[in-house]
Formats: C-alpha cells, structure tokens, sequence
C-alpha cells in the first residue's frame, strides 16, 4: 500500500524533514496495510456509522447571550494587535 | 462568437439571526469591537460543542422552498477540512452528501430556467485585515464574523451570459428579502458571489474541460463586467488554440478586469466527513408543510397578483414588488378611496418617485384626489381620451413621427375638444409626447 507522505503531510499543515518523509512512508504504508484487513470484512449489510449516540434534531433556539469578555479572548493569543489575533502575514491578493 | 458561455453560480447569503449558527453570541457582529462576540464555540477551543441555531435551519429550507426545491427527510452537518487564520478550528461545518434543499429551479423572465443544484447551511468565517505594524506585514484576525449562518445556493452551469446572471441575482436577493432571513446586502458581505465561466464551442454538448472561478465581487453590476471580461479573455485564448487555466481569478474593480489569484493544480482535497459532534436532521412531511406555509407571498405570486388583482401592466407591477415595502404601500393606497384607481396610484408611486418612508399612503391618496379635482379627469380616463385621439387620427400621427413635430398641435386641440376643457392644454400635450415615444 503505497501513500503520498508529502501530499499527507500539506493536508494536516505539517512540515516534514526529507528523512521524516521516508520514515513515515514506511510506517503509514504499514499502518495502512494493516487496516487493507478490514476489507475482508463482509458489510453488504451494515450501514455506515457516523453517529453512536442515537439522537437526532438537536437544535437551539435562536436568542443571544453574552460572549466572553473581547480583552480575556487575546489574553492567551502569542501575538495581539488592539484587540485583533496577530499573526504572520498571509498572502495578499 | 464561436463560442457560448457555460456559466454558474455560487451564492453565499448571511442569514440574519440573533445569533450565531452553532453557538449563542450574537451574530450582529458589523462595526462591532473585535472579538467582542466570540465563545468557546466560535474561537474553535478544544471541547466546545457546537449546536445548530433551529431558526436558521428553518430559514435554509425555506429558501429552498422558495427555489422550488426538494426537501431530503434526512438531512447532516459534515466538516470541511482546510488551514486558513480564519478559520479557527481547521475545518468549517457544512454540508456534503446531504445538504438541506437540493434540485431546485427559478424562472427567468425570458421564460428559460435555471437550475438550482443545492442549497445549504453553512458557518461564516472569521475576517482578515492585512496592515503592516511596525514595518512587518501582518494579518489581523476578528472572529466576530466566525460562526455567523450562512446559506450557500449553487446553481447548475445554465447561464450563457451576464444579463441572465444578473437577473437571477436581482431575483435570489428579492426572494430573500421577502421572506426576510437576510438584508442581502452587498456592501456589507451579506451576499457574495462566485460564478464560475467557461467557454464551449458553438453547437456542442457537455462541459468545457476548464473552469474559471471569479471572487471579490460585491456589486450586481461588476458581475456583469466580471463575466464580459472573461468571455472576452477566454475568447482570445480559445482562439489563439490554447486552452484557458483552471483558476481562481479576482475582480478588480479598478483595472475593471479580472486577475489571478490561486491556479489549482490539483482537486480540493477537503476531506469531508460527517460532523460527530451534531446528531443529524430528520424531517417529517408535515414540518416542511408547516414551514411552508409560514412562507409569505414571494416576488414572483405577487407579480402575477397585482397585474390580475389590480389590472396593472406587467411593467408597473415589475416595479411595484422590487421590494415588499413599496408593494405593501401600494395595497395600503388602493384600500384608501375607492374612487381612486388602482393604476392610478401606481403610476404616481412609480412616476413621481415617492418617497414611501415619508409619505402615508393616505397622503398620497389625498394628493391624488387633489390632482385629479383640479384637472377634473383621472390619469386612466385621460389616457383613454388620448389614446383614442391618436387612433382616429393617424395621418398626424405619422407626420409628427416623421419629424412634423408642429403636427401635435392638432392633436392637442382634439383633445382638448374631446375633454372638453377639463385638463390644461401643457399637460395634455406633455401626456400626447409621452404616448408618441
């Protein structure tokens, strides 16, 4: 089972050391390998899953309450800029 | 041209509920101190359970609805997985496989029809300002935006030029103002568009091989300019025997052309999965009817009413239902004194401008009636008069086309003669030019 490391690694914003790409080929390939078992299973049928918890419709009704306080939102932020998250700067089109 | 456009669109309207999608800080965030309406919830912070806002669940349906969509029982929130600074848990919920209202339609008024893909329930993204501080380049974030509900509505690539899109927008903004879930407003970011254009040569089926997405566009008027313009490019390109690059271009209103922003190399890699943290959506018939039923009177019933109802011309009308306000000050009028027409008061509301936030529709009645005294004919029997002057005097007519413009004297004294004095010979003869255009 082959899979495209770099390709992995952009998706998840990681960034990888040539060596790291090899070392991790080798073991998501295993890794992925080892879950290739599951297909044996037989699932004709059984319906995928993405839910275990049986509820449906659970919603809330539309009224506002306060939010945090803005000052405690950025006490934690690295960087902050009258009131804003600072970060590095992203492309500007 | 060799080639017909194949265009479709991506519309994003913010809805305007109290409070934000999938938690309770209020979404009226513009002009709002940064990050002063943020949570848990919409910072994206570990453990924070998100839960969706019912009303504008309801409120995506029922634009649904309104596009003469299905309404799948089944319904789920799915993350779309991508890394941007404003999006602060790395993925935004939305909808995939199972979006709320799919297989829609709306009716140009040429008649042809446009087909709606999907619409679905989204959450807005936080809001990025780029400034340089202290002589570095950084961008600022403001969650405020960050949750806000937003309904995406894409339609199949049935445009085959500008004018058709911009009627269609001119109708989804109308549609969604009168079922009042969102302002539309452009200005503000409460609708944004996104079409998409390619070119096929003339006479072919299927889709061109290439498509090019344009964004920052924030006017009807520059999403004609925006799509021209790329008709025009993709044109010299196709001809010169290249193929256009799959891209992402951006309107620039200054240069007034559109310029690239990103070229996809590959295809979206989103990952989508469904949300585990929000159970899914199960309809039964008779909710979707009960929610149909609390939709008022849309644009285009009201259209057909008021030329029936009121005896209007479909170009009154047309500008009567632009919006609900002005509808409704009209049925106000006409309720008013009887012996006022109906078309009558159209044509003051639509002629004389009036400013509808200013002037009661029982003023306006009164003005009307005061009007009317003095000339002694109303506006439908003068033009009645008129109409039949024209008619049983046709070789008038013809020289005044022809360029005798001294030939509607005549006309005028006929008029006169026929109305017996009751208007004044100016208005007569400014009404006569009117009809002769």
């Amino acid at each position: 089972m082959k899979i495209d490391v770099k390709h992995t690694a952009k998706l998840a914003n990681l960034p990888l050391k040539e060596e790291e790409v090899k070392k991790f080929e080798k073991q998501l390939s295993e890794i992925l390998g080892y879950i290739e078992e599951l297909n044996k299973v037989k699932l004709e049928n059984v319906q995928a899953t993405s839910q275990v918890t049986g509820l449906e419709d659970v919603t809330r009704e539309d009224t506002a309450s306060p939010s945090l306080p803005a000052d405690e939102v950025v006490s934690q932020a690295k960087k902050k800029h009258n009131g804003f998250f600072e970060v590095p700067a992203i492309l500007d089109e | 041209m060799k080639y017909t456009p194949v265009i479709g669109l991506e519309v994003h309207v913010e809805l305007k509920t109290k409070s934000k999608m999938f938690c309770s800080c209020s979404a009226d965030y513009f002009g709002q101190k940064p990050n002063s309406h943020t949570c848990p919830v919409c910072l994206g912070l570990p453990g924070a359970l998100p839960v969706p806002n019912k009303q504008a669940i309801e409120w995506c349906v029922m634009i649904g609805l309104s596009l003469n969509c299905k309404i799948p029982l089944f319904s789920k929130f799915d993350r779309k997985n991508y890394f941007y600074p404003d999006l602060p848990k790395g993925y935004q919920i939305s909808q995939y496989d199972e979006p709320f209202a799919v297989k829609g339609s709306i009716k140009l008024s040429s008649g042809k029809m446009i087909g709606i893909t999907r619409a679905h329930m989204e959450e807005d993204t936080g809001k990025l300002l780029h400034e340089t501080i202290n002589g570095e380049r950084v961008s600022l974030i403001d969650f405020n935006r960050s949750s806000v509900p937003l309904v995406e509505i894409v339609t199949e690539p049935d445009f085959t030029d500008a004018k058709e899109v911009k009627e269609y927008l001119q109708k989804l903004q109308q549609i969604v103002r009168y079922l009042d879930v969102s302002d539309a407003d452009m200005e503000k970011g409460e609708m944004r568009l996104e079409p998409n254009i390619s070119l096929r040569p003339n006479g072919s089926k299927g889709l061109p091989k290439y498509k090019v997405e344009v964004k920052n566009i924030n006017s009807f008027n520059f999403v004609e300019d925006a799509i021209n313009f790329e008709i025009k490019r993709q044109t010299e390109i196709l001809e010169s025997g290249e193929t256009p690059l799959q891209e992402t271009r951006g309107w620039n209103e200054d240069r007034k052309k559109t310029i690239s922003q990103r070229v996809k190399e590959e295809a979206n890699d989103y990952r989508y999965f469904p949300d585990p943290d929000i159970p899914p959506i199960r309809w039964k018939e008779p909710d979707i009817e009960n929610l149909r039923n609390k939709m008022p009177e849309l644009p285009e019933e009201k259209f057909i009413r008021f030329i029936k109802g009121y005896n209007l011309s479909e170009y009154n009308s047309e500008q009567l239902i632009r919006d609900k306000a002005t509808a409704d000050y009209f049925e106000e009028a006409v309720k008013i004194d009887p012996a006022i027409s109906s078309k009558d008061i159209a044509n003051w509301i639509i002629n004389k401008k009036i400013n509808i936030d200013k002037i009661l529709p029982a003023t306006l009645v009164k003005q009307i009636v005061s009007a009317q005294s003095v000339s002694g004919v109303t506006g439908e029997e003068l033009e009645k008069v008129l109409k039949t002057v024209l008619e049983s005097n046709q070789k008038s007519v013809d020289d005044y086309k022809a360029g005798k413009t001294n030939a509607i004297m005549f006309l005028v004294g006929q008029s006169m003669r026929e109305l017996k004095g009751k208007e004044k010979a100016d208005k007569v003869k400014a009404e006569l030019e009117k009809l002769l255009k």
